[in-house]
Order: structure tokens, then sequence, then C-alpha cells
């Protein structure tokens, strides 16, 4: 199975967690660590009644509510009446079966993918699955993070095990130095923008080179998170000093001697100076800018000083008709700048960009300052461990006295399952990851873009551009 | 699964776009609770205008495609997110299969695992079955056999319209299929392995497995 020069980092994880070949030519792979959310796996445990099994290693499993939940402040399970049944079905079911929950009510409940890392529940050389595509984000880590469907789910439950087929491998490999005030979010958009959505499908993806080694955790699991918006189901990083100095104390990492051990197996964790990937690319970071969508896909991304692109210049029918009902549907004109674009609603959160750092970013900008008045500003926290950070640092007040509002953790308006929606044509600025026709609710448009950039966007009502990103700008003066 | 598939036949329905995402196949507003109705939401944002009234114009709205079993699609189908509810919906609907000349990697596992058939096909048959489809805004039916791996088209009124293409799928799943395996009941039989495993893992890598959270003194 070696191949010859050398193995890539991900090679040596999959092959650590190999338990068999099977005769179909898939592998059969031990999952050391199963999150479950409440929207993916009410069926799976329904259908593990009805075939009369049971969880396997339940101690390996850990269970939040975090889409549907309420994120109005001081909510409980029945805050959100239509999300109820999902809710308590979660918290039953995981009763029922000897699974740790993390309800509305406990004090680290959170976005899965926030919380994973969080609690030391990912860590490096390890491999993770959730029924939940973004799961990836654990790769900032050096952990296998993948998104499974319910019936994946199931399988997960009743044999602690995935049977996968084998992805091929690709690093991406960021040179250069990335600009004073831009952030993992602007790297990950631009590098979506370049290579496709699709352009990572089939593979698992390692990020890499001195701006990724540069970035801090947070910021990795930033990059991670979005693989999926690649087309990848696995997206990860090299752990390094950095790495273990988040985990360390965590409340699952390792302690004492463990530590010690697994600290010398991370620094193991690269590739292979020879090691083949399947496919390499490298971007020059140098150049890049704030980056914001302009369309319905997360390729759909150009500068914030950008325009929105012509349909008649692209060649491919398919493509350009694709591009064309983006462009109805967001309600913008072909070569049309995006600075100035009025907005409606800024949110940020999102297991993209709701931890601490992201808040402390989006703070400094707006501190001092003012919403637009025509504007609905939120913060929702990834985390309540995240807002309690944040209110110990004070951050709570800033954005209160600037306009937002401040909410209690989950998914909220990334997918909007809950009750908060962006209202039908409105436009709003996110943070979150997709920004797919009726992603935020029925006929909502959406532009992602970093942290900084929605709480510049919030203050001056529309889109921002790379002059009002300056910190000498007048408008944050 | 609990019955195999072997063919689907049916009216085939275009949708003439790449990159279509789960949350159009099935928008969040269908996965609030556990008992919604997904085959109702197919497509639901396209399908129904703000009031819930259905759009003439769309597709499945149309009286020649409202019994369609067969989706023909652009490339990258299913991407986005992992939520199984759009193989679902799909599957409520009455959709039996889709032909794409490239599908999301989860959906394309999840589909299997409901007997929704995702056939892969070469760009040139894709282009071959939409023009056959726009002559024929009454609606066609196709058939679908896993045996072959063909899509074939047989039309009374006109054989020289008789065509028939290949479409691919891993051999292994097409026997799976068929046979409609229980995919946990073929892991389960590696019940020993499994549990020989994470003994192994457990002493090589004891910290992967700390005792905050197996709750267990090594
Ligand atoms: S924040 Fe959004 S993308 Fe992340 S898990 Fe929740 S719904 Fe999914």
């Amino acid at each position: 199975m070696d191949k010859e020069g050398g193995l890539t980092l991900f090679d040596k994880i999959w092959n650590a967690h190999l338990v068999r070949q099977l005769d179909d030519g898939r592998d059969l792979v031990f999952v050391d660590r199963h999150v479950l959310q409440e929207t993916t796996c009410a069926q799976a445990f329904a259908n593990l009644r009805k075939a009369g099994r049971s969880v396997r290693y339940p101690a390996l499993t850990i269970a939040t509510q975090d889409h549907i939940v309420s994120t109005r402040p001081g909510r409980t399970e029945d805050s959100n009446p239509a999300g109820r049944e999902l809710m308590q079905l979660l918290r039953s079911n995981a009763l029922a079966a000897g699974i740790r929950h993390y309800g509305v009510d406990h004090p680290s409940q959170g976005i899965v993918h926030v919380i994973a890392p969080e609690l030391g529940l990912a860590l490096p050389g390890s491999l993770l699955a959730c029924g939940d595509s973004h799961t990836s984000t654990v790769g900032g880590l050096g952990c296998l993070g993948i998104g499974v469907g319910t019936s994946e789910v199931e399988h997960i439950l009743a044999t602690q095990t995935l049977a996968l087929s084998k992805p091929k491998s690709m690093r991406i490999v960021y040179e250069g130095t990335l600009q004073a005030g831009l952030s993992a979010k602007d790297l990950i958009l631009h590098t979506i923008a370049r290579i496709g959505v699709a352009g990572g499908r089939g593979f698992a993806v390692e990020y890499a080179g001195p701006v990724i080694e540069a970035l801090t955790v947070e910021a990795r699991l930033t990059l991670c998170n979005m693989s999926i918006e690649l087309g990848a189901r696995l997206g990860f990083i090299a752990p390094d000093d950095k790495t273990i100095a988040y985990l360390e104390n965590r409340e699952f990492s390792p302690k004492g001697a463990d530590f010690v051990t697994a600290c010398a197996d991370w620094r193991a964790l690269c590739s292979d100076e020879q090691a083949i990937f399947d496919r390499q690319i490298h971007i020059d970071c140098t150049q890049i800018s704030h980056q914001v969508s302009w369309g319905t896909t997360p390729e759909d991304v150009v500068s914030i000083d950008g325009v929105v692109p012509d349909p008649l210049q692209v060649v491919d029918p398919a493509r350009r008709e694709r591009i064309s009902q983006a462009i109805r549907y967001m309600a913008v004109q072909p070569g049309q700048k995006l600075s100035g674009l009025p907005i409606d609603v800024a949110f940020i959160g999102s297991c993209t960009n709701s931890r601490l750092s992201d808040l402390i970013q989006a703070a400094a900008l707006v501190r001092g300052q003012h919403v637009a008045p025509h504007v609905r500003a939120l913060v929702v926290p990834g985390s309540m461990s995240v807002k309690r950070q944040a209110e110990a640092l004070g951050l709570d007040a800033i954005f209160r006295a600037a306009g937002f509002e401040w909410r209690d953790a989950g998914c909220s308006m990334c997918v909007s399952i809950n009750e908060d929606v962006v209202p039908p044509g409105a436009r709003c600025i996110a943070t979150t990851n997709r920004n797919f026709e009726n992603r935020q609710g029925p006929k909502s448009r959406t532009h992602i873009a970093s942290p900084a950039v929605v709480a510049v966007a919030a203050l001056a009502g529309c889109l921002p551009d790379s002059s009002m990103m300056n910190p000498n700008s007048e408008l944050l003066s | 699964m609990s019955n195999g598939v072997e063919r689907v036949e049916g009216v085939m329905a275009l949708f003439d776009r790449c990159d279509i995402n789960t949350d159009a196949i099935i928008p969040s507003t269908w996965l609030r609770t556990a008992s919604a109705d997904l085959g109702k939401g197919l497509f639901g944002g396209e399908r129904y205008d703000g009031q819930g009234r259905e759009i003439d114009s769309f597709v499945l709205n149309q009286p020649a495609f409202r019994q369609s079993r067969l989706i023909l699609a652009d490339d990258n189908f299913g991407c986005g997110s992992s939520r199984e509810a759009a193989v679902w919906a799909l599957v409520q609907f009455g959709i039996g299969c889709v032909l794409a000349p490239s599908f999301a990697d989860i959906f394309y596992e999840n589909a299997f695992r409901n007997n929704l058939v995702a056939g892969i096909i070469d760009v040139e048959t894709y282009q071959e079955i939409k023009s056959i489809l726009l002559d024929h805004p009454d609606g066609l039916s196709f058939n679908v056999d896993l045996h072959s791996l063909t899509v074939s088209l047989s039309d009374p009124h006109n054989p020289k319209h008789n065509r028939c293409w290949n479409f691919r799928m891993p051999a292994s799943r097409v026997q799976a299929m068929i046979r409609g395996d229980d995919e946990i009941s073929t892991t389960l039989q590696h019940h020993e392995d499994i549990a020989d495993f994470y003994k192994m893992k457990s002493s090589e890598n004891p910290w992967l497995f700390p005792q905050d959270l197996i709750g267990q003194k090594r």
C-alpha cells in the first residue's frame, strides 16, 4: 500500500485507521469520535431500533443540539416550538444509548464543529465523523474530520466504522505573505473561486506552506471548514506547536503521561518530503485582497473592489446559464461594482467564523461605531463557552453599544431552520459558508465574507470597498 | 436496504444546470420535523411561490412530468451539504434514478444507500439525451437497467428514436443494489476485527481514548 517515495499525511492517518479492506475494494476505517447533531440522526436511531441493534461504543459518541435551537438569550428547548421534536428526539436517543449530550441548557453547548475542538474531542491523527458536511473543520488540528449522511451515522452507531473508498490526495501550498487585515476566510474564498466548487471532488486536501504555518489554530479551523465548498470531503493541516498548545488541558484532551506520548506521536504527523500528491496547487497569497461572494455558489467570489461577472464572457453554456441565473436571483447587474450595494442584514456566526478570534476581530472594527440605521446586525457565538469568554473580554458590550444583537450559541442564520431567518428579497452579508438560493430563508440573498468585511458592512450599510477596510478610514476612525 | 433494484422505468425530467445543490433539492424549511413530507418539499424553493402555490412553469409541476421517475442533470449534482434528506426527497417523490456527468461525493454515497440509482454518463450522452428531451416537451419514458448499465428509449411513435446509452456505476455497488444488501449487516460480519482493532489502538495510542472520555481506568 505504501507509495514509493513516501507517504502523505493523509496516507498515514488513513492507514492507521484501516480495520480491513472490503471485498468491494472499499476500506473499513475505525471512527475514533462520532459527533451527533439533532437534524441528521433521528432516522438513524429509529432504524437502529427497528433492526434491534445497539450503539457499539457510546463513550466515543457525543451529541449536541445546534442547528434548530433558538439563539434568543436564555432560550430553552421550548423556545423554538417548531424544533422541539428533533431536539427532544436527540436528547432521548442520547440518554437511552448512554451518549453524552450537550443540550441548549448545557454550558458547553454549541455548534458541533466549534465544540469538537474546544472540548479536545478532535485530536491530531484521529478520525472524527459527524452527520454534517462541515466536519472537515477539525482538520485544522490535523484530525481527519469527515462529514457523513444519515445512513452512515447509523452505520457508525452500529459498528464504530465507516466503509469508504479512499480519496485521492491533493495539496494546496500557500506561498508569499498575507496582507495585514486579511484572514483565513479570504484565503479559502479565494481558493474556491480559483479551483471551483468541484475542484476538490474525490480528494482529501492538505493545506500547507508558510502562510498556513503562520495561521493561528482558530484560523486553520476556518480554512478547513470550507473544504466541502471545494467539493472535498476532507481538508486538514499538519499539527505543530500551536496545535499542541491549543489542545493542552482541554476537557477530553489526553492528560499527564498520555499527553507527553501524544505530543511525540503528533509531531510525527506530516507528509514525507518525497510524498507524491495526485494533485498539487500553489497559491501566491501576496496579491489576495478582501473577498466577497456576489452569486449563489461559493465559487462566485471576487475581491471587494471587484465587479459582477458578465455571463456573455463565459464560454461554457451550462456555466453561462448558471451565472445568468445567479445574477437574476441576487438582483445584481453584469459589470456592477459590488461595493456600495445596500444590505439589510449582517450576520456574524456559523461554524466558519464564530470563534473568539473572529469576534475579537469584528469587535475591534465596530468599537465606538454604530450599525447603519436600516441594518439588522447579529452576533451569534459558536458556543456558549465562546460567549462567556467574549463577555469576559467585554465584547458583548461593544457589540451591543454598536447596535448588534448578542445571542446564544447555535447555527442560527447560517441555515435558518430555527427562527433566525433573512426576509424574502432581503440582502444579507454573512460570515457563513454557503450562499445558495434560499439558504438563509426563502428568496434570501447572501453575500459571504470574513468577519472584518461583515463588521464594516454592518456599519456602512452596504458592501464595503477596500478603502473602508483600511484602519485609517473615516468610517473606522 | 430491504428490496433490491434492477430497473427504473418512467418519464425523465431535465434539469439543465450544473452544481444543483442539496439546499435546492430539499430546502431547509422541510427539515424542521422528523416526519415532514419530503417528496412534497423536493425542489421546494423553485416549485412553489411565496404563498405555497405551485409555479406552473417548473418542470415537476407540468402535467407531463408530475410522475417523473428519472432526472437528467448536468455536472456536480448534489453538491453542498451532507443532508441525506436530499436523497429521501427525490425517492419519496418517486425518482428512482438520476443521470449526470458527475455527482458530489456525499450525495453519491447517500444515493446508493437509499436505492437511488446515481448513474454517471459521458458529456456526449448528456448532450444527446438532453436534446431529445428538449424536442419532447410532452415527456418521454426511459428504461434504466442495472444489469446492463444502460438507459434506453423506445418511442412507439417514432422507432427512429429507439436509442440506448451506457452509464457507469461501480460494479460492487451495482451488485449490492440488485441484491438489496444491508451494509450494516455486511460490516457486522467483521465485528471481531473491529473489536480487535479498538483494543490494539487503545494499547498502542492510549492518548486516543483518554479516561476522561471512556470513563474507565486502564
Ligand atoms: S453553522 Fe451552518 S454550516 Fe455550520 S454546522 Fe451549522 S448549519 Fe452547518
